[in-house]
């Protein structure tokens, strides 16, 4: 019996996502799972259970059933302990976990001997990419961030000059430029505003450029790039830089967007209440990590709050408000996590194994068998390498093959002077011994050597096939050779010399009737194929 | 009618002229068909101005046209029947020929006794070195391009033929050629002469044969062009014998063209060119074997069927596609085409990479993608785009192994280290099409099937492709 797959409903008040689409659920089934959908789980991403009838799911209404014939439960959120109670006992769960603030989670997870894939922990290397949820979903967030902005900032993001007058553009300052804050520059920028950011790590300054950004730079020489891709806690000299630098962008900015996070640390304070004081009446902070803490000291997680003439954002749920968009994304993050799992044997019709020798899985499988396995080992490579460790030496440059018509590199002086001295000798046994006549020709032998060379060298190799053909063709120009001996002027050269005029004249015929064949064939050969070379 | 020396003189500057244009003609598609056609023109040039010139008499008339109409038509019949994936065959079995041509024209010029009635010693001297010289490299010519038209047709083994000792044999060889060269020479007996000829004819014969029996499959582009120049030589050289400025001239064109090829193709599978000349090589081939066995690398293949291939062509962007040959065998480059258009209708950009020794001769597999009609400016070569593939959505390798083999780059150890290959391993994915998991001709195993982002697509590539085609449509 294939293993079944099962998509709760999502229980957390206002989640909206759900945890595959029906797109996905086709190529789940093409793994050869089963997949089993609770009645109206899709509701809040406007999926219908028709759709996911219709891509070949089962769509359950008794919630109990659904979570008891579970193999395998994909779900957006960590489960509540009423759902831990209904998962079946050695089961999978595949959900958002978060194992450092949830440590009482851990262990009723454990308890159930389940084996759990936390999407938060999907270490952050490149082949991982594409099963990062936490990215897929900050993007998300980044957009709805800029959005909700919008929402509640009473003006025009581009500016213009209209017949009612002059409309300036929408400043907007964005605090962490990781995948969040990048997505929200990209976002504003295309909206038309004009977008500074800031990052303690100096070598997204071209990622925030190429979104359309101007980076902000904090004066202070301190490296702040942490491990996996995070920025990490600064010293308190650079605290200081930073925090003046914010307090200069924000009486510029009308909107303010902050995501900065340290790793299972409360979000760092950037926006203090006197800086929310210093912004224009109208201004909108959206603050990305409220639910850390917040980067602003007047936020309020989960509400819009209105602080000094300032509306302070503070939902935790910017990805849920684009439901759709964000369960599809999840959705074939799921999936690419499946093909791995897949793709390792690790499932195999009726059991799962997890390959913990794959770095990816391992640093997902937050609880194996009930057993915890997190934290897994440290993450092996940065993004960015350290700026102390010089870049590796570029590896010597393979030959590089020469190009055709591509002048050749000058020879090296000892391999010239052996080849021209070389040559030189020749020349000069040549001209020593050998008739005049023979230097004629040989003259011409040399000259005509060089000729071909420069000609040759700037065929395409497309057509070197035709090349030879055409040579081979021309090469029947031996048949000169046998044409002169057929039947010569003897009266003229040589009178009265006796010679086996018949044999000559056979072996004469035999070769110009060899060389005509290539002749005709080559060039006609040659003909047929360039007949075929069309643009 | 005759017509005079000196205007004999300037129809064969004329030729001349008309068959360095033939060859700068080649240097594009464009042109190229001017360029044939300049070759005609010469080569009728040159026919004419020697029959109807001074050193034919009427006498001989009677005899050329018969013999020219006999290789006309087996010549244009030839021409006709030869299937484009046939070429390699055709164009070694045309070098035996000019090879042969060249013996009988030394020959006849050895057995005719007014030739050299007129001359000093000296010039004697050098007239018969020419001739030693010229049937000696017709008689390699013609043995060798034998063989290898029998390779390339499949009648003898492509496996290369080393016989124990066989540098040795060669230099034997060599060390006859040389005493009876210099007997040749040295004696005025006619007998002895007479000998000394048959012994070096025979000689050079087993050496042509003997060389490339001693060439791997693979390395058959390299030998093809290198006959090529070896019939260019023995053109030149019987120009010089006969004192034809014409021949040597044009013997010295095509002999430094098959010379620039065989550079080229050496360069590109990354050996020696001075190895390749002498003949000796193919050494590297049975070495190859060994190495590569030893060093297997170890990993798991993911094959694909080919509805999938289909699907993720549909779902490609940019496809980079790199035939070899494989492709060949299975004629399978009207269907290449075929899928090729299709994408190009469903808007993707489909580009083909040609590696400089794709298949058993220079530029085989432009000519095969030429008859199947696909357009040149979407056929590039390996340096044009090389850059690409990382851009690439799915590159698919159609019947090539070591051309795509990524040891290359990053296996010092590998017996074809520092070959320059095509790196398709850098597309998001790529689809190697084959027959079985069996090596290709260096012998070598290819890390590519193993990588993660390549899938095997077994199976006969004409008849794979056939059904990627079927499911791409449906």
């Amino acid at each position: 019996m294939s293993l079944l797959i099962a998509v709760p409903r999502e229980v957390y008040p206002g989640e909206k996502r759900v945890a595959t689409v029906p797109d996905v659920v086709e190529k789940l089934l093409k793994h050869g799972f089963r997949v089993a959908v609770e009645a109206g789980a899709g509701e809040g991403s406007q999926i219908d259970d028709a759709a996911y009838r219709a891509a070949g799911a089962e769509v359950v209404a008794d919630r109990a059933a659904l979570w008891s014939r579970a193999d395998i439960v994909f779900k957006v959120r960590a489960p509540d302990d009423e759902e831990i109670g209904l998962l079946r006992e050695g089961a999978m769960l595949v959900s958002f976990v978060w194992p450092a603030q949830n440590p009482a989670l851990m262990q009723r997870l454990a308890a159930r001997k389940a084996t759990v894939l936390a999407m938060d922990s999907v270490p952050r290397i490149s082949r991982a990419q594409k099963l990062d949820a936490l990215s897929s979903m900050a993007n998300i967030g980044g957009y709805r961030a800029v959005i909700e902005a919008a929402h509640a900032f009473g003006r025009f993001f581009t500016g213009s000059i209209t017949a009612a007058g002059k409309v300036p553009p929408a400043k907007v300052f964005v605090i962490g430029a990781g995948v969040a804050g990048l997505a929200a520059i990209g976002a504003a920028s295309g909206l038309g505003a004009i977008v500074r950011a800031n990052d303690t790590r100096p070598e997204v300054a071209d990622q925030i450029r190429s979104l359309g950004g101007e980076f902000v730079p904090v004066d202070y020489v301190e490296e702040g790039s942490g491990s996996g891709g995070y920025a990490k806690v600064m010293s308190e000299g650079f605290l200081k830089a930073q925090a003046a630098v914010f307090a200069r962008e924000a009486k510029d900015a009308d909107i303010i967007i902050t995501t900065a996070l340290i790793p299972g640390k409360p979000a760092p304070r950037l926006i203090s209440a006197d800086m929310v004081a210093s912004m224009k009446q109208g201004s909108v902070i959206v603050d990305m990590a409220a639910e850390q803490g917040g980067n602003c000291e007047l936020t309020v997680p989960g509400q819009v709050v209105v602080r000094h003439g300032v509306t302070i954002i503070g939902y935790t749920d910017l990805p849920s408000r684009l439901a759709k968009q964000a369960s599809t994304l999840y959705a074939t993050n799921l999936l690419r996590l499946v093909d791995d799992l897949v793709k390792t044997k690790s499932i195999d019709g009726a059991t799962i194994a997890i390959d913990m020798n794959d770095e990816v899985l391992r640093g997902t499988t937050v609880i194996d068998k009930g057993v915890v396995t997190w934290p897994p080992p440290p993450p092996k490579l940065s993004v960015a390498p350290p700026a102390a460790a010089k870049p590796a030496a570029p590896a010597p440059a393979a030959a590089k093959p020469k190009g055709h018509g591509e002048a050749s590199g000058p020879m090296s002086p000892a391999k010239a002077l052996v080849f021209f001295g070389a040559g030189a000798i020749l020349f000069i046994l040549a001209g020593r011994y050998a008739p005049p006549s023979f230097l004629a020709h040989f003259t011409v032998f040399v000259l005509a050597c060089f000729v071909g060379y420069m000609v040759v060298w700037n065929v395409k190799p497309a057509l070197h096939t035709p090349l030879m053909s055409v040579t081979n063709a021309v090469s029947s120009i031996i048949a000169i050779g046998a044409l002169v001996q057929v039947a010569p002027d003897l009266a003229h050269v040589a009178p009265g010399v006796a010679r086996p005029d018949v044999l000559i004249r056979w072996l004469s015929v035999a070769a110009i009737a060899l060389a005509t064949i290539n002749m005709f064939g080559g060039f006609a050969v040659t003909r047929r194929m360039l007949g075929m070379f069309r643009k | 009618m005759t017509i005079g020396t000196s205007l004999a003189t300037v129809a064969y500057l004329g030729a001349t002229i008309l068959f360095i244009l033939c060859l700068g003609g080649l240097s594009n598609q464009e042109t190229s068909r001017r360029g044939n056609a300049y070759g005609i023109v010469g080569m009728a040039i040159a026919v004419l101005a020697t029959v109807f010139g001074t050193q034919v008499t009427p006498a001989g008339w009677p005899w050329i046209g018969g013999a020219m109409a006999v290789g006309a038509v087996i010549g244009l019949y030839a021409a006709r029947i030869v299937q484009m994936t046939q070429m390699p065959e055709l164009v070694a079995l045309m070098h035996s020929l000019v090879g042969l041509a060249a013996v009988l024209v030394g020959y006849a010029n050895f057995v005719d006794p007014a030739v050299a009635a007129t001359m000093t010693p000296a010039e004697k001297g050098i007239h018969e070195i020419e001739m030693y010289v010229g049937v000696l490299i017709g008689a390699i010519t013609f043995s060798g391009s034998l063989i290898a038209f029998g390779k390339l047709s499949g009648k003898i083994g492509g496996k290369p033929m080393l016989l124990p000792g066989r540098h040795w044999i060669n230099l034997a060889g060599l060390v006859i050629v040389i005493v009876f060269g210099w007997r040749f020479v040295a004696v005025h007996d006619a007998g002895a002469a007479t000998t000394a000829m048959i012994v070096m004819t025979i000689v050079a014969l087993l050496f042509g044969i003997h060389m490339v029996m001693a060439i791997g499959g693979a390395d058959m582009p390299v030998v093809v062009s290198m006959l090529n120049s070896y019939s260019g030589w023995a053109a030149a050289a019987t120009g010089f014998m006969l004192s034809n400025d014409l021949l040597i001239v044009v013997g010295a064109l095509v002999g430094s063209s098959g010379a620039i090829l065989s550079y080229i193709m050496c360069t590109a599978m990354n050996r020696r060119f001075l190895a390749v000349i002498a003949g000796g090589f193919g050494t590297d081939s049975s070495a190859a074997a060994k190495g590569g066995t030893a060093a297997a690398p170890a990993g798991e293949v993911h094959p694909i069927t080919a509805p999938e291939t289909a699907e993720l062509l549909k779902e490609a962007k940019d496809v980079i596609i790199v035939p070899g040959y494989g492709m060949a065998v299975a004629q399978a480059q009207h269907t290449v085409y075929e899928i090729t258009k299709a994408l190009r209708e469903g808007g993707t950009k489909v580009r083909f990479a040609i590696h400089p020794v794709a298949g058993r001769m220079p530029g085989h597999m432009n000519v095969l993608l030429a008859e199947a009609k696909v357009p040149y400016d979407i056929v590039f070569e390996m340096d044009e785009i090389n850059p690409d593939f990382p851009a690439a959505d799915v590159a698919m390798v159609i019947g090539a192994n070591d051309i795509v083999n990524p040891a290359a780059q990053d296996d010092p150890t590998s017996p074809i280290a520092g070959m320059p290959v095509l790196e398709v391993w850098k597309a998001k994915h790529s689809i190697v099409m084959k027959r079985s998991m069996a090596s290709g001709y260096a012998g070598v195993d290819n890390p590519l099937f193993y990588k993660d982002n390549n899938r095997m697509l077994f199976g006969d590539a004409k008849k794979m492709l056939d059904e990627v085609l079927a499911a791409l449509k449906a």
